[in-house]
């Protein structure tokens, strides 16, 4: 069984668990009443005995699955993220961080594309939550081969993981080659001028903007960290060190998630200079994927003009050709910039592999 | 009784178990009181009667499975697993010390034996009923036992759980309320200034049994003081067939000590020597009492 390519992850999250079931009798899935937007539909089909609808009771289940790991089983929570990290928090913190317990929570409808919803299922502080929390494991997968060895990874891997799970489909970065190993970052593109550290599937647009740049003369590298705990601090200080600048780019509040954590890893092993893109402190809204994406400054056109504005007001780090992509302040959530189709085009040709090690 | 224990054995545990309860407290100079003392006998009635377990055995699988949700009330739990064989009554001593295998609210991850940590209100029934889903999932045979209090049925999450417990007929969970009618503070009495130990029961001027058997649960109520009736209600609960079953314990916050009976700011309050000298007569601690009288 397997979704077509380029399909969204969530749809990946239900045939990936549905196909692990197969030789994993372990593997149970818990649903809080919201499988037919998380995408376990192919799970129930499959296992229906090992479906368990918990109905609109998220505190109890992730109590529930609590009680199921101390029995050997590793249940797999369908529920949006909101719900899952927010609302059940005190069962996550008590029955399954402290103990250790081998629960998978994931994380749908993460960020800010939650099929206009609005704030209250937009929830953008559920990494900065579940990274707090000891003895968890935190993932932000970007694509559908990511996703999937991301789900095996840690269904093989004991204890408490978190896993973001985002709604619609994002495009993919990664070749059927691909690799995924837990705890390790991933440089998707090289250039001298600045390092760009992303997550989840924005990684797939912060690399297209990363193309933008280099239409105006900006080459960068694009570090992509799909383990947010724990962080690869060592590719991210081989990234950081070789522009000596860093832009943290995620759909996520700035604060405490990607961006928080990279800056207590680099203060204290290679102070660089730091500027985080995301989510400003405030809450979402409805509205259709590209003018969320615009207006709060996370498509590739929006990162592009940012990183070029940083850049610009570093006279030091402007490369001779580069120049502002647009003539807004990044911290202006409510402007538009330009459209470019240089990242489209090279995002398009796939020609990102993986590689590892330093620059 | 199974494990040769006649009912004045267990009456006399349970006995022992108080004054070791309130030992505990005032060395620790912490903890709680109220709660420990109402749920000694069930707890003694589980661990030496109910409790299909092996203390010197405390993972083996087809264990009966007890999960005190009310983790407040872990002294109670300590004393009587320790009585029960799990571990040296001594280590009591060290309940709420730093590096202690008996904290302040029970830690699966340091003691063996512990079904679940909890301490979280509501959150150990969860936890219980997963257990029990599980149980039926691995066709395995024990049985899940879950004790609550009343004031921890204020939490949302306790019908949550009894919701979905049902959904699944779930009879292989018992749930036991120690029903002790008060809670850390609560709503306050008819009359504060004349007798201001009193408050209104958690549930006061409804029945928490209908509530339950609302759910769908098998519901059965018993004196909880009454070792006998405690057993016999738990193993009635135990053969209910197609749904969960609740035991609605009728219990006295404080028991067996005069003075605390009854008064809720003994919910977590520490004796001072001469109440603990006084709670330990009424408990008829021997080393108190001299020889010959």
């Amino acid at each position: 069984m397997a979704p077509p390519t380029g399909a969204a992850l969530r749809d990946v999250f239900g045939w990936t668990l549905a196909d692990l079931a197969d030789r994993d009798p372990r593997i149970l899935v818990l649903d809080g009443d919201v499988g037919s937007s998380t995408g376990v539909g192919p799970f129930e089909a499959a296992h229906p005995d090992r479906f368990l609808q918990m109905g609109v009771t998220e505190q109890n289940m992730l109590g529930v699955a609590a009680g199921l790991a101390t029995l050997g089983f590793v249940p797999f929570i369908s529920a949006f993220a909101c719900f899952s990290v927010a609302r059940a928090l005190d069962s996550i913190r008590v029955l399954i961080a402290q103990p250790g317990l081998d629960v998978k929570i994931t994380g749908g409808y993460s960020g800010l594309l939650t099929g206009m919803t609005g704030k209250t299922h937009q929830i953008f502080n559920d990494v900065a939550i579940m990274r707090s929390l000891a003895n968890v494991t935190v993932l932000a997968p970007a694509d559908e081969a990511e996703t999937r060895q991301a789900i095996t990874t840690v269904a093989a891997t004991p204890g408490p993981a978190y896993l973001q799970i985002t709604r619609d489909p994002a495009g993919s970065l990664f070749g059927p080659d691909y690799v995924f190993e837990l705890g390790k970052g991933v440089l998707v593109r090289e250039g001298p001028d600045v390092t760009l550290v992303s997550t989840g599937t924005q990684t797939i647009r912060t690399l297209e903007a990363a193309g933008r740049l280099a239409a105006h003369g900006i080459e960068a590298t694009v570090l992509h960290l799909p383990t947010i705990k724990p962080l690869d601090a060592d590719a991210l200080t081989r990234a950081s060190a070789a522009t000596g600048l860093v832009i943290t780019v995620e759909e996520h509040t700035i604060i405490g998630g990607l961006g928080g954590a990279v800056a207590e890893v680099l203060s204290e092993r290679h102070p660089v200079p730091l500027r985080r893109l995301g989510i400003r402190d405030t809450y979402g809204e409805s509205g259709p994927n590209d003018k969320l994406l615009d207006k709060y400054r996370l498509s590739a056109a929006a990162v592009a003009a940012d990183v070029a504005a940083i850049m610009a007001q570093r006279p030091d780090r402007r490369p001779a050709r580069a120049a502002r992509l647009d003539g807004h302040d990044p911290r202006d959530r409510g402007t538009r910039s330009p459209a470019s189709p240089d990242g489209h085009a090279r995002l398009a040709t796939g020609a990102q592999t993986r590689k590892t090690g330093g620059l | 009784m199974t494990g040769g224990s006649s009912l004045t054995d267990l009456e006399a545990t349970a006995r022992r178990a108080r004054r070791e309860i309130v030992k505990a407290i005032a060395h620790a100079k912490g903890g709680h009181l109220g709660g420990p003392l109402s749920a000694a006998d069930i707890l003694t009635a589980l661990y030496f009667d109910v409790l299909s377990i092996r203390p010197d055995e405390p993972r083996w699988p087809d264990r009966d499975r007890f999960i005190l949700s009310k983790g407040h009330s872990s002294i109670a739990l300590y004393v009587v697993m320790a009585l029960r064989g799990y571990f040296p009554i001594e280590e009591v001593a060290t309940f709420d010390a730093i590096d202690s295998r008996l904290q302040g609210h029970p830690d699966m991850t340091v003691l063996p034996g512990l079904d679940m940590s909890t301490g979280s209100l509501g959150l150990g029934f969860a936890a219980g009923v997963g257990i029990a889903m599980g149980a039926r999932l691995a066709r395995r045979h024990f049985t899940t036992y879950v004790m609550v209090g009343d004031g921890e049925c204020n939490e949302g999450v306790i019908w949550e759980g009894a919701h979905v417990a049902e959904r699944y007929g779930l009879d292989n969970l018992v749930v036991i309320v120690d029903q002790n009618g008060l809670q850390q503070f609560g709503w306050a009495g008819q009359d504060p200034t004349r007798d201001p130990g009193r408050r209104r029961p958690p549930y006061a001027g409804t029945q928490l049994s209908d509530r339950w058997a609302a759910f769908g649960w098998a519901v059965t109520e018993t004196d909880g003081h009454d070792i006998a009736a405690v057993i016999s209600a738990l193993r009635s609960a135990r053969v209910a067939r197609g749904r969960p079953s609740v035991v609605i314990a009728r219990t006295v916050k404080g028991k067996g000590v005069s003075f605390m009976e009854g008064d809720y700011r003994w919910h977590s309050r520490v004796p001072t020597p001469d109440e603990l000298a006084a709670a330990l007569a009424e408990l008829g601690d021997p080393v108190l009492i001299p020889e010959g009288a």
